[in-house]
């Protein structure tokens, strides 16, 4: 690096003050708050800043108090005039607090929920924790919440056991509350219009096919000029509900060999990786000729390529999206009013579009809390409404849920409590 | 002289000492207790994650010890490849600020860098993905074309941008400004007349800083980029938002596949872990804290065993 003979000699010149026996950055640190800096002025930074505020307070400090007194009886006198009329104006009866946790694809569209119930019911006070789908549903088998959000319904071994909040011996039920498609998204230079089928996204998605020109790409899309580049494909690098939906789909849909891995939170195979539904909407957008998959209420102006269903090719729409969950049938083997659904990916009904995520609403079916059970009741009934639905639709891009459904889901609200 | 030496003088006790005293151990105490819980937390809630079932493991990982080897990877060749950008820079940025700019300059520049500091670690994320990102990766693409012979700069590039290269730009950008500005007081204090004998020995200014400045800064140099690879391994929201990560341990910089870093890595997959999964990523947390042990314990060894030849002493 540098000569030694030169440093040796300087060496003996002078010796330092700085001891670096204590050693590191310690010492550099005390130097840097200001022992040796040239140029600045120690005394600027001097000044008495007690005495300001000292004088401050004496001067301002009575009347303030007068002042903050004066407004305290004021405002309480208003607000004992105020507080019949009030009571008159609520009509809802319920109080009391109820706590939620779990999925965080139905956050946003939880919070909506509560700001609409709570302005309805003043007295009541719900929290909903985005702790993820497998910690939410155990939170609320141990007994720590009164209802759960999950991407994904409750397991047989889950079924089996005990639920704290439950009346002891009862069981707990999946109701569909949150309908979210999952919208394949693409940008690649002069294609506006994409088709998709199963096996061709598989392939793309788990790098069997590396380029936009591929023979399967070109013979679903005759018209389009695809080029000759690399197909980068982006995928959520967190753990995610909508990866799961995405591989899921792709596991029933496309033929078998072409992708094996079973459907989970965490994407199986290589590729780009974004955080969230927000770093795949902006990597699809900044980067070149990519293709990602997204909640479609996200995917903004980006094109969204269209699914093959059955012999057509289906673009995604919210009514499609809710169709096909209307189209599926529960889960087998489970209580009659369960309504956990068995998602018909393979549908050749071109009214459906079969990549969407469902989330439920995971209740008892009777509460060991009567009170609670009502506060639930009240609450599911509601996000499960028209109404509700709309207010989701609204605030968190879901697709609302066909009104069969909605009957259906009230049926079995009406037994809880 | 004998006789005062056997009395002993006793100096008074005066309250301002016992509490100055007081408050100094009690501070001192605090941090090592503060250091312990943190250490026993991190234990007790990775111990599950060592005799975990394999079926726990997302991927083709089996055992704790092959899901986290990649990410120490990610961890620390991220971190050296940003120090490697930040440290030549801030060198210069503190030798342009002690000797080379006029003072007025000097100090608003200071004062600009101590601002960098500042910014948001998400900002910088931000910034990562939506102008830095794009910006490279048409120079990747050439990279790979004309280097890809050299496995660093293998393909295929990264459509994106978004690769490991990246987040050590975006991670030297924010340990920059603590380095300058350990350096920057380090190279003030260069004695005098250590600069001004190489002066007069006719050394020209570069001469002076070379055989003057930069001998007896060292120490301080390495201490500086020894604080900032802390910053650069334990960086969390800017990694997890730039980077595209993957389970591999990759050593191409230029792919969309990357081996991410143990704090991305908890960030990334905290918020849907349950159960063991839990203590799977606080278990990887406790290997953070045993690699930054173990790099703050090395940079401590190579500062003393340089003591003895710095300009220092």
């Amino acid at each position: 690096m540098w000569p030694r003979p030169a440093r040796e000699a300087l060496s003996r010149v002078y010796l330092p003050f700085t001891d670096r026996t204590v050693g590191g950055y310690f010492t550099c640190l005390a130097s840097f708050m200001g022992q040796h800096r040239p140029g600045t002025s120690q005394s600027q930074s001097c000044h008495n800043p007690r005495k300001g505020l000292h004088v401050n307070f004496k001067r301002f400090g009575r009347p303030a108090v007068i002042a903050i007194a004066a407004g305290l009886a004021l405002s309480s006198c208003a607000a004992n005039e105020g507080a019949a009329p009030a009571a008159d104006a609520s009509a809802s009866t319920l109080t009391g607090t109820l706590n939620g946790a779990g999925s965080s694809a139905m956050d946003a569209a939880q919070q909506a929920w509560i700001a609409a119930f709570q302005t309805a019911n003043t007295g009541v006070t719900i929290n909903y924790e985005p702790s993820g789908s497998g910690g939410g549903r155990e939170a609320f088998i141990a007994g720590g919440t009164d209802f759960a959000g999950s991407d994904s319904y409750l397991g047989t071994d889950e079924l089996a056991g005990e639920f704290a909040s439950c009346v002891p011996g009862t069981k707990a039920v999946d109701l569909p509350v949150y309908i979210s498609p999952i919208a394949v998204i693409f940008n690649v230079e002069g294609v506006d219009e994409l088709n998709m089928d199963a096996d061709t996204l598989a392939k793309i998605f788990s790098g069997a096919i590396t380029t936009w020109d591929d023979a399967a790409i070109v013979a679903l899309n005759p018209d389009a000029t695809l080029p000759a580049e690399t197909i980068n494909a982006v995928h959520r690098s967190d753990d995610s509900g909508t990866t799961k939906n995405f591989t899921d789909y792709l596991g029933q849909a496309a033929a078998s060999g072409l992708w094996d891995e079973k459907a989970s939170d965490t994407f199986p195979f290589g590729g780009e990786g974004a955080k969230g539904t927000s770093g795949v909407v902006d990597a699809v957008t900044n980067g070149t000729n990519m293709i990602g998959y997204a909640d479609a209420s996200q995917a903004g102006t980006l094109s969204t390529a269209k699914l093959m269903v059955g012999d057509e090719f289906v673009a995604y729409t919210p009514e499609a999206a809710a169709e096909v969950v209307v189209g599926s049938p529960l889960v087998a083997d489970r209580a009659a009013d369960d309504l956990a659904l068995d998602l018909n990916r393979k549908t050749t009904n071109p009214a459906e579009y079969p990549l969407v995520l469902v989330s439920y609403a995971i209740v008892c079916n009777e509460y060991a809390d009567a009170a609670q059970g009502e506060l639930v009741k009240a609450y599911v009934e509601f996000i499960s409404s028209a109404e509700g639905q709309a207010v989701a639709e609204e605030n968190a891009g879901v697709a609302p849920m066909t009104s069969e459904l909605i009957d259906n889901v009230a049926a079995v609200l009406a037994t809880v409590k | 002289m004998t006789t005062a030496a056997a009395t002993t003088i006793k100096a008074r006790q005066r309250p301002g000492d016992r509490i100055f005293s007081s408050a100094t151990l009690i501070a001192g105490s605090l941090i090592l207790a503060v250091l312990a819980a943190v250490a026993i937390f991190l234990l007790v809630e990775s111990l599950p994650a060592f005799v975990a079932d394999p079926a726990e493991f997302s991927g083709d990982t089996t055992n704790f010890w092959s899901y986290v080897g990649p990410l120490v990877f990610g961890t620390i060749y991220s971190a050296i490849l940003s120090l490697i950008m930040a440290v030549p820079v801030a060198i210069g940025i503190a030798l342009f600020i002690s000797h080379f700019a006029p003072r007025k300059l000097a100090q608003g520049l200071g004062y600009l860098v101590d601002l960098l500091a500042a910014v948001p670690s998400v900002v910088f994320g931000l910034w990562g993905i939506g102008v830095l990102a794009p910006l490279v990766q048409p120079f990747y693409a050439n990279l790979v074309d004309w280097f890809g012979w050299f496995t660093p700069f293998a393909g295929p590039v990264s459509g994106t941008g978004r690769t490991i290269f990246t987040v050590a730009i975006v991670l030297a950008v924010m340990i920059l400004p603590i380095i300058t500005a350990i350096c920057r007081e380090i190279f003030l204090q260069t004695p005098l007349l250590h600069e001004e004998a190489a002066l007069a020995l006719g050394a020209t200014r570069w001469e002076m800083i070379r055989m003057a400045v930069l001998p007896f800064g060292l120490p301080g140099i390495i201490s500086a980029s020894m604080l900032g690879l802390g910053r650069a391994l334990g960086e969390t929201m800017a990694v997890a938002m730039v980077l595209s990560p993957s389970r591999e341990v990759i050593f191409q910089l230029l792919t969309a596949q990357n081996s991410n870093t143990i704090a991305s890595n908890i960030a990334l997959n905290f918020p849907e872990a349950s159960g063991v999964g839990i203590n799977i990523l606080l278990a990887t947390g406790l290997m953070l804290f045993v690699v930054t042990l173990l790099v703050n314990m090395l940079a401590r060894a190579i500062i003393n065993s340089r003591k003895a030849f710095s300009g220092a002493n």
